[in-house]
């Protein structure tokens, strides 16, 4: 433990209204921590740089998912028990359910929170290219008022985000359109469970009449910010799925990534590795239609 | 001993002795401890690889003051680490030759204080041209040790080695090569120390041999051995990597201890222990092997070297004994092996469980199924037709005394595994499946245990049982437990010799004051060596009340203890002694490293069948058979325990645990980015035994403690290659690895177009 | 915080293995740091302080949470289960006898946070599958057993009736 505790202050308001006054009136000087899964192994390590901390921890404006009509709203202080539980989530939404299941082991998931996930933004969160292909937007809220944007424009850049100092992600948005999709995701690890992912994969198709009608590809660990392969759906949106369009959807995946080298995996290893996944999802997408 | 007798309590899933405290968290492990007016310690130590320290600069932000600081200079005996050569210092002084080498001591009553004031010492240096690997060491661009970079080289030789290439049907070459492996025991390195002027130090930590420690701190120290008090506390597993590290991590805490005149707790984190504390030695094997037409070991060629780190520390031991497994189970009937350990700029490297031999025997069983696809035999075939037979030699010259058939322990091993009926599957299903391979392989090895050769005279063991006033009996031995059982089986094998019950017997807590040498808890020889001891002090203690005539024959346990509780009444307590003698039948060469070299070997047959996934190279081992002969099972839980354990570990070794190297400092120093496998990543390893009984053994124990280390790695590279078609020989084999080699096999075929067509 | 940016300590009650508790302690100390060190509760172990080993394992509002990841002031009028709670009374509760019978402790520093971990899984599977053991201790990791005798405990302790 290389941090010494008298060092930083946390204090933990009772509502939401609180944190977001508190966050507004000593704007960059508090940094929201809930389940603590990242920032508490900075802490340790003597790596965390911010000294107050504001906890948003199991505040119930937080905590709940409202399901509607056309889109359900899962508060961004959701675990990942919260996820794997829920029965829409886990019935509608089995990529994001998936990437919950092997988000850590039990004990994380159960303190992990989906907002945690997005802001602390490591390319390699499991449930970011889950979000992507479901089109999620997200609600952002502080004390000046809501402000509701893309999902996918929230990442700025390595660890980076749009999200504001005085703001805090108020739920994830995911419209309920894509129950008929073929969902398929995979995680790679250098082991079964409690691995960051060397590459992670979230995909999301439909076939009608022997031709891809819609198919969603996103991936994370391949870029500085999990990544939309726009190119690789262009390429195979509208075609049949055989063995030559496999190859080449592999191949566009494989190029239009950007891994690096690093303590856990290699370019090459992972441009293979995201090409033979979008192989493998074709390859089940078709044997389903 | 080894007869048909029924045992009472030997040979019976007792409950393991501190079992209760363990489940209930009761267990006292070093860090749960706390004395009055302790501080806390750190260690400031080297950025970089090798050089001179030219300058140490205390930053201001901190007040010094209140930290007791200690260097070099403070040492008040000699500066090392004793243990074999004593080339490693305590404290740098004024020259590093490893990252992490330890150069200042901080101790402070506030704990959380510490990491802060280490980072607040900077050091500037001199650097000096580092090396790191094998090769570096041996062109010998830099020597950093000694005259020419070499701990220690030994030779085997055994027949006419030089003129069997010339009839051979085959010559089949190959290099091998293991990488460094972290034992990463749960429980981080920790002491406690604390010191009096009258009564000396008095440290209490995370240890396996209390006495290596109470060695190193008397000459630390220059203390005389009544002042120096070493006691294990509860260990939270060791796997080799707390035999000869303690002795460091005791010597700093002792140092702050004298110069605070206070109490001084040292506990790593995680990464410093990575980063800081022994491995397993890297190693590089070539083999050249000269095999008839039929399949026959003619002789061979072996190249044995290990890395040794900075400093020399075990290697010469860890050499020592790989050289010696390095032919394995099988007839050499000329061999010329050359073994040496080296010197690199990394923290030196370990005693890790095998201790060499499962880098030998990776190499060789990789090589058998080399010389099986050369030969154009199966790799059962290749075995069995060179196996031991009782009567001949290994590759020392140990003449096979047992009644051991290694082709029945083969044909057993692949009935369990159903090896036949997989291999047709698997080769079948291969050719359809496009998303996965499957494969099966093999490993046949041997374990020795106890000291190599003359070794355990050199220890000369003393091991004591004492009779206590309450009638019960109690062991007295230096042997530690950390997991692997000590504790109960030492008691079992009292018990059993006394015809008491499990619960008469208890054991008291190694504490150099209070018990004797019983020699190191490595090599596995505690069961067998330590435990024989055991038995005959045991002994002593009933022939004492038999001779008072207290005691009548036959007794019951009831009537041990009531005779027991006399005598101890009248005379007090006493103790019943044994000391090791070297059987007449095991005689050494030291020089010549001929002859016999363990007491006994334990034989083993594993199957490993596996699964590479095609879209992600990734190895799942679905199915594990470890079968091995063992003398006599003591305790089959404990056994199969330690089995299944060690080969967990072994998977580990062979595909996850890959040790990151940047300028000689480990990288991934977090159980995050240092991946052992989780309970998610190991099938149900089956473990099976088979026993012909060891006189020299407890009631016929041979030790299995590493045995289980030794035989996964190649069995498992050896279903990979199976699986694929593709040679592995480095481990840890990564998917990136095999990613990388299936695609230079592809380049290869097209690019050479053979009439044959591909493998 | 003071000018010096010292932190003061704060109170935090809550309920550790069925007794109310108070403490003061610095409101980002590990709940692992106050449990150990302030309550001297040591069954609660500490072997990686990353969130991978999972030997710092309780059961937070009946909730399996590693201890060296929470801030104490998140554990504010919270229920606490350490190790030491499970034996009320001095009896060993089922997984306790399972792990003892079975050989699921070896050096026994993962036994705590494994048992409990254990303890959470049969909570929500009192039959659990294999599979589901192994899921469910994924976070628990052993270097001695290779978890095989641990699995066995656990279906032992499953079988005989054992969810507390």
């Amino acid at each position: 433990m290389r941090a010494h505790p008298a060092d930083y202050e946390l204090v933990a308001p009772a509502t939401l209204q609180a944190v977001l006054s508190l966050l507004a009136q000593e704007p960059g000087q508090w940094l929201p921590i809930a389940g603590g899964t990242d920032l508490m192994v900075q802490y340790a390590a003597g790596k965390l740089a911010t000294r107050k901390l504001v906890s948003i921890w199991n505040l119930p404006e937080l905590r709940r998912i409202e399901v509607f009509p056309d889109e359900v709203q899962i508060g961004a202080g959701c675990t990942f028990t919260d996820l794997r539980k829920n029965e829409i989530v886990a019935g509608e939404f089995s990529l994001l359910a998936g990437a919950a299941s092997w988000t850590g082991g039990i004990a994380n998931q159960n303190r992990g929170t989906l907002g945690g996930n997005i802001v602390n933004a490591s390319p390699a969160a499991d449930s970011l290219p889950a979000l992507l292909v479901y089109d999620s937007e997200l609600i952002l809220v502080s004390a000046r008022g809501e402000r509701r944007v893309p999902y996918a424009n929230v990442h700025l850049g390595y660890r980076k985000t749009q999200i504001q100092s005085d703001e805090l992600i108020r739920s994830v948005c995911l419209p309920r359109r894509f129950s008929r999709y073929y969902a398929h995701t995979r995680k790679v690890g250098a082991r079964k469970a409690q691995a960051i992912a060397k590459v992670c994969f979230a995909a999301l198709g439909s076939v009608e009449n022997a031709e891809v009608a819609d198919v969603r590809l996103a991936m994370g660990s391949v870029a500085p910010v999990p990544l939309r392969l726009t190119e690789t759906e262009r390429v195979i949106m509208g075609k049949r799925i055989d063995p030559d369009l496999m190859q080449l959807a592999a191949k566009t995946a494989a190029n239009e990534i950007r891994p690096i080298d690093d303590i856990r995996s290699t370019v090459r290893y992972r441009a293979r590795v995201a090409g033979n996944l979008v192989a493998e999802f074709l390859h089940r997408l078709r044997s389903l239609s | 001993m080894t007869g048909d007798s029924t045992f009472g309590v030997v040979g019976t899933s007792v409950p393991r002795l501190e079992g209760r405290d363990k489940v209930t968290g009761r267990a006292q492990y070093v860090d749960d401890m706390t004395l009055p007016g302790m501080l806390y310690g750190a260690t400031v130590r080297s950025r970089i690889p090798r050089g001179k320290i030219k300058r140490i600069t205390f930053g201001q932000d901190i007040n010094w003051d209140e930290f007791v600081i200690v260097s070099a200079k403070d040492i008040p005996g000699t500066n090392c680490i004793a243990l074999i050569e004593n080339d490693q210092p305590c404290l740098a002084d004024g020259v590093v030759n490893h990252p992490e080498e330890p150069i200042l001591l901080l101790a402070h009553p506030d704990r959380h204080l510490l990491p802060k004031a280490v980072e607040a010492i900077s050091i500037e240096y001199d650097s000096l041209p580092p090396i790191f690997t094998i090769s570096e060491s041996e062109s010998l661009q830099e020597i950093i040790w000694g005259t020419n970079n070499i701990f220690k080289t030994y030779l085997i030789e055994k027949g006419d080695i030089d003129s069997v290439w010339a009839n051979a049907a085959h010559i089949v070459e190959a290099e091998y090569t293991t990488g460094a492996q972290e034992q990463l025991y749960i429980e981080n390195n920790g002491m406690i120390a604390s010191f009096d002027p009258q009564q000396g130090i008095t440290v209490w930590g995370s240890l396996q041999c209390p006495y290596y420690v109470h060695k190193a701190l008397m000459k630390l120290c220059g203390l005389p051995a009544e002042r120096v008090r070493v006691v294990q506390m509860e260990t939270g597993g060791a796997f080799g990597g707390k035999e000869e590290y303690p002795s460091m991590i005791a010597a700093h805490a002792a140092l702050l201890a004298i110069k605070s005149g206070k109490p001084v707790k040292i506990i790593y984190d995680r990464m410093e222990d990575m980063a800081a504390t022994t491995k397993r030695h890297p190693s590089r094997t070539r083999h050249r092997t000269a095999v008839s037409a039929d399949g026959k070991i003619l002789g061979g060629e072996i190249e044995f070297t290990i890395d040794g780190g900075a400093y020399e520390t075990l290697s010469p031991v860890v050499l020592s004994r790989g050289a010696i497994h390095a032919g394995g189970p099988y007839y050499w009937p000329s061999v010329r092996l050359r073994a040496k350990a080296v010197a690199t700029n990394a923290p030196p490297h370990g005693a890790f469980r095998g201790f060499g031999a499962p880098q030998s025997l990776f190499a060789l069983e990789r090589h058998m199924d080399r010389i099986a696809q050369t030969v154009g035999l199966l790799p059962v075939e290749i075995r069995r037709r060179n196996f031991l037979q009782p009567g001949q030699t290994t590759t020392t010259g140990q003449a096979v005394k047992e009644p051991i058939d290694l082709g029945k322990l083969l044909d057993h091993a692949l009935e369990l595994s159903d090896y036949a009926a997989k291999k047709e599957k698997f080769a079948r299903e291969n050719q359809r499946g496009r998303t996965s391979k499957k494969g099966i392989g093999l490993a046949s090895f041997l374990h020795g245990a106890g000291f190599t050769g003359a070794g355990e005279r050199y220890l000369g063991s003393v091991v004591g049982v004492e009779a206590c006033d309450d009638g019960s009996v109690r062991v007295l031995v230096s042997s530690t437990e950390f997991g692997q059982g000590t504790n109960t089986v030492l008691c079992q094998i009292a018990a059993e010799a006394l015809g008491l019950r499990y619960e008469d017997v208890g054991i008291a807590q190694p504490d150099t004051h209070e018990v004797p040498n019983s020699g190191p808890t490595v090599a596995s020889r505690t069961v067998m060596v330590v435990g024989k001891l055991v038995h005959s002090a045991a002994l002593g203690i009933q022939q004492t009340l038999r001779a008072s005539g207290l005691l009548a024959d036959p007794y019951s346990p009831e009537e041990f203890r009531a005779a027991c509780r006399a005598y101890v009444a009248k005379h007090g307590k006493f103790r019943s002694l044994a000391r090791y003698e070297q059987p007449e039948d095991i005689v050494w060469d030291e020089d010549k490293y001929r002859g016999s070299a363990y007491a006994a070997f334990a034989w083993a047959v594993y199957v490993a069948s596996v699964s590479v996934d095609l879209t992600t190279y990734s190895v799942s081992v679905d199915d594990f058979v470890a079968l091995q002969e063992i003398g006599k099972v003591l305790h089959p839980v404990l056994a199969k325990g330690q089995i299944i354990g060690g080969v967990a570990q072994a998977i580990g070794f062979a595909l996850y645990e890959k040790v990151v190297w940047e300028n000689g400092r480990m990288q991934n120093g977090q159980m995050t980015n240092y991946i052992m496998p989780t309970s998610a990543d190991l099938p149900p390893i089956r473990a099976y035994f088979e026993e012909i009984g060891n006189h020299h053994g407890a009631y016929g124990a041979k030790g299995i403690g590493e045995l289980p280390m030794d035989g996964p790695a190649p069995a498992i590279v050896n279903a990979v290659s199976d699986a694929l078609g593709v040679s592995f020989d480095s481990i840890p084999l990564l998917p990136e690895d095999i990613f990388d080699a299936l695609e230079r096999n592809k380049a290869e075929a097209a690019a050479t177009p053979s009439p044959r067509g591909c493998t | 915080m003071n000018k010096n940016g010292r932190a003061s300590k704060c109170e935090i009650t809550f309920t550790i293995n069925q007794k109310s508790v108070t403490v003061r302690a610095y409101s980002m100390a590990r709940l692992l740091d106050v449990l150990r060190h302030d309550l001297g509760l040591t069954g609660t172990k500490e072997g990686c302080g990353e969130g991978e080993c999972g030997s710092c394992s309780v059961l937070l509002d009946g909730v399996l949470v590693n201890s060296c990841l929470i801030p104490v002031l998140q554990a504010q009028g919270a229920t606490i289960v350490t190790i030491e709670g499970l034996s009320a009374d001095g009896r060993l509760c089922a997984l306790q006898q399972a792990f003892l019978h079975c050989g699921g402790a070896q050096c026994g520093i993962c036994t705590p946070g494994m048992i409990l971990a254990a303890c959470h899984l049969l909570d929500k599977k009192p039959q659990p599958t294999l599979e589901e053991i192994a899921e469910g201790l994924s976070g628990n990791l052993c270097r001695c057993t290779g978890y095989t005798q641990i699995f066995e405990a656990v279906k032992e302790a499953a079988r005989s009736g054992a969810s507390k």
